[in-house]
């Protein structure tokens, strides 16, 4: 496979053209929301990420759930892509387990190329290892996810 | 902007010829860095030298032949190498003004052009703070003045004097781009008043490639007795440029776009303003005498050479300027020229790409800029790095202008003296197939 094959994944194209979440939505009324703007100074790309979380139903005192994650933004198709990935994988997980899947994301892309993808935690999102080998497009890719950490830690 | 080439000194005449294929292998071998391969394997095709330009072999040379046999501080000390090293840094501030039509006094050496403005912004202040006494009258800002610049510039020449601006209290206006991203003298006129104090432009755009008609902007500023201060950065490296014939009261350039070293950069100002002005940077080498309450300082360009200077920098960027003397500046242009003629016509015919600035068949340098319908800016160059083609993506640090083109950021070309008509071919043929990569265009 070549350099740019191993870069664009046809995972990473297809999210890049159908995007899931895209379009704000309003939170429907009940669920905690947070929100957070993201912005590349080197490429001007920018990215606001909702983040809309549901009570556990795992009785009281449960963690709250990610009920789903919208997004709208403008930038290249690893950033675009991996909000839509996001979008995709987030919902139905806990505020923790969200949390840790970004980090294991981060670790990921910072990884130069030397991880292998967990692909069962990360499920789509393990199309990006091979972003990792291009350390100019790792911020790309974590335009969205950096939103979602930050939108979560607003979300009440 | 108008196509007035002959108003415009800057317009290469249709004269002199390009370089011919001989010349660009024996110029090619200069510069080892461009026979080179990519990371990937792809024999590089170099578009970015409106960024920085690669250097030939002379130059590295005259700057290790400093170091061995003439290096020592310059304006300081009495042992005869001292003298050496400080007849050498003199001797490239000669050959540089010299370059730009200028004389050694009128030519203050910076570490790059974003230096040299913001020098000129804080002599403005320090003037407005009351230093430099009665002949420093005319760098006095305040409420009620303007400082005109254009929706056009490189950040370098825009947020210098927004800050300046909220020092003095004085109005920050500009001429607006027209939808090419262009310069319009007649928005130019409605701008430019009485209430005008100075007026900061580009030459020629590091997005467009458009050149500016200097002339006309400078008869403008000249009505109400504004001070201009030229961002010459993308024209000295590319056109034969002969500043006090442009009729600019400021200008300034980058070493390392012109062949020289990074680290360096120039002030060119009329003698009589900088021996006005007072200075920017103050410590050691710039001072006359020296007491605990005060300090008195030498004439320009000194004044504005606090401290350590860039020796062997200035010596590097010497032996540049002598290296595109040797092959002429009016046959540089006219190879640019073309090349530019050929980046521009390949890309108004190619289906999906917006190329902005100005048409083909108007003047511009080698240097063309592209929206990619549905392919953001950096995946062109993704794919056209993996074939070797190294080219600039992003906002080139000209977001207002970006904006007024409704655009984030665009994929640039760029050329030099080195680069051929086969380079531009490569770029053109490569981005032909970007959008398909993508399937941009495609249903869904």
């Amino acid at each position: 496979m070549s350099g740019l094959d191993g870069l664009y994944q046809e995972v990473i194209l297809d999210h890049a053209r159908r995007r899931s979440g895209e379009g704000l939505a309003d939170p429907l009324p009940g669920h905690a929301c947070g929100e957070s703007h993201q912005y590349n100074p080197t490429c001007g790309d920018e990215i606001t990420v909702r983040v809309e979380l549901v009570p556990g139903d795992s009785g009281p005192g449960a963690e709250p759930v990610v009920e789903r994650i919208t997004w709208e933004g403008q930038g290249c198709s690893i950033s675009m892509a991996a909000a839509s990935v996001l979008a995709e994988t987030a919902p139905g997980m806990t505020r923790t387990d969200l949390l840790a899947l970004i980090e294991e994301f981060r670790a990921l892309l910072r990884s130069r190329g030397t991880v292998e993808p967990d692909e069962e935690l990360l499920g789509d999102a393990a199309a990006f290892a091979g972003v990792s080998r291009f350390v100019a497009r790792v911020k790309c890719a974590m335009l969205g996810w950096v939103a979602a950490e930050e939108a979560l830690g607003r979300a009440g | 902007m108008v196509p007035t080439s002959g108003r415009n000194p800057a317009v290469p005449s249709q004269t002199v010829p390009p370089l011919t294929d001989s010349e660009l292998r024996r110029i090619r071998e200069d510069f080892p860095l461009l026979t080179g391969t990519t990371v990937g394997g792809a024999p590089l095709v170099y578009l970015d030298s409106g960024a920085t330009s690669q250097k030939p072999l002379a130059v590295l040379d005259a700057e290790r032949e400093f170091y061995l046999h003439r290096n020592a501080a310059v304006h300081r000390g009495a042992h005869s190498l001292a003298v050496e090293a400080t007849d050498a840094y003199e001797e490239a501030r000669r050959t540089v003004a010299g370059f730009v039509g200028a004389t050694e006094r009128e030519l203050v050496w910076t570490s790059n052009a974003t230096e040299a403005i913001n020098l000129v912004t804080y002599a403005f202040s320090n003037a407005t703070a009351g230093r430099g006494g009665a002949a420093a009258e005319r760098f006095r800002l305040g409420p009620g003045d303007e400082i005109v610049t254009t929706e056009a510039e490189h950040h370098a020449n825009l947020i210098p004097w927004q800050e300046l601006a909220a020092r003095t209290g004085a109005t920050l206006r500009w001429i607006p781009a027209d939808d090419a991203g262009t310069l319009d003298p007649a928005a130019a006129a409605e701008v430019i008043g009485e209430r005008t104090r100075v007026l900061a432009f580009t030459h020629v755009s590091n997005v467009t490639g458009a050149i500016t008609d200097v002339a006309g902007l400078v008869e403008l500023a000249r009505e109400v007795g504004a001070l201009t201060v030229l961002d010459a950065c993308q024209s000295v490296p590319h056109l034969p440029v002969d500043l006090p014939g442009l009729g600019v009261d400021f200008a300034v350039f980058s070493g390392h776009k012109m062949l020289g070293p990074t680290g360096i950069g120039a002030l060119y100002g009329r003698a009589e303003l900088l021996d006005a002005m007072p200075p920017f940077l103050t410590g050691g080498s710039m001072i006359t005498r020296v007491t605990m309450e005060s300090a008195q300082y030498l004439p320009a360009p000194t004044r504005f050479e606090a401290g350590t200077q860039r020796v062997a920098q200035a010596v590097a960027l010497a032996e540049a300027v002598r290296y595109l003397q040797g092959i002429g500046m009016e046959r540089i242009a006219a190879h640019e020229h073309a090349l530019g003629a050929r980046l521009a016509e390949g890309l108004a015919g190619m289906e999906g790409v917006r190329l902005v600035g100005p048409p083909p068949g108007t003047d511009r340098v080698g240097l063309a800029a592209v929206d990619v319908a549905g392919v953001h800016a950096h995946d062109v160059g993704q794919v056209l790095d993996a074939a070797g083609v190294a080219v600039r993506v992003g906002h080139h640090c000209a977001q207002p202008l970006h904006r007024r083109l409704g655009l984030t950021a665009t994929t640039r070309a760029s050329t030099y003296l080195y680069n051929t008509a086969e380079d531009v071919d490569r770029f053109l043929a490569e981005l032909a197939g970007v959008r398909a990569y993508f399937g941009a265009g495609d249903d869904g």
